[in-house]
């Protein structure tokens, strides 16, 4: 199993990098381009949640890791982070603003995990599945 | 990565918000400023064209919903320009193209507004 890890510093100008490197590495594992981007849309919105609910970390590690019918994806967080089931949930068409991020990464990624420890960071791991 | 805001009066009352480039985190409160500043200057009649934007995020949606929100307040409309694939498709997952009118070019969105 390969694995690319980034580290990035927990601020909005650095989540472009996360996302294309992310992107560089789903094009090596031969990913579609529409896939590509659902990833990238994906990775992006797991930084921006550290950014704006990770209050004290310092930075964002991100994990890819190649596995037999995809990748997967790590984001970690040091700071106290809020549960995204606590972010509230969203109805198609919804006007509000808030949840539309772990919205999007619900429905573009095949799987989605947190793992949230107060005080110690909050994990994301997210699936995509090569299409056959 | 950057956003480029070019704005400029289509007809009375009614701008154009013509962005290019990627919209995320980083780059939206820009063009959260740009369509905070036609508001309160009295313009509640918006077109923005997303015909030259690469990517968008929820962080970019979100401008665009709270534009939409302080427009209606004043009986005011928000119309999108946006024919790409993967731009379309973040509208239809959130299911945000019931909310914004959406169409194919300036003409015909600037024509639904008015």
């Amino acid at each position: 199993m390969d694995t690319v890890d980034l580290r990035i510093p927990c601020k909005a100008e650095w989540v472009a990098l996360a996302r294309l490197s992310v992107a560089a590495v789903a094009s090596r594992l031969h990913f579609s381009i529409d896939e590509i981007e659902d990833i990238k849309l994906a990775v992006a919105e797991a930084c921006t949640n550290c950014i704006q609910h990770a209050d004290g970390s310092q930075h964002i590690d991100i994990k890819c890791e190649s596995i037999e019918d995809g990748l997967r994806i790590s984001v970690r967080d040091q700071g106290r982070g809020t549960h995204p089931d606590h972010i509230r949930s969203r109805e198609l068409g919804d006007e509000r603003v808030g949840g539309l991020g772990v919205f999007l990464i619900r429905s573009l990624m095949d799987h989605v995990d947190y793992d949230v420890h107060p005080d110690q960071g909050t994990l994301l791991v997210m699936t995509k599945h090569l299409s056959a | 990565m950057d956003i480029k805001v070019n704005v400029r009066e289509a007809q009375a009352d009614c701008y154009v918000v013509e962005l290019s480039g990627e919209i995320d985190v980083y780059t939206s409160p820009k063009v959260k400023d740009a369509i905070g500043d036609l508001i309160d200057r009295g313009v509640y009649n918006l077109v923005i064209d997303l015909e030259k934007v690469r990517y968008i995020d929820s962080t970019g949606l979100g401008v665009l919903i709270g534009g939409l929100k302080r427009v209606r307040e004043h009986g005011g409309s928000v119309n999108l320009v946006c024919t790409n694939p993967q731009i379309r498709k973040i509208f239809d997952i959130t299911g945000l193209v019931k909310i914004f009118g959406i169409f194919e070019n300036e003409d015909s969105a600037m024509k639904a507004l008015v």
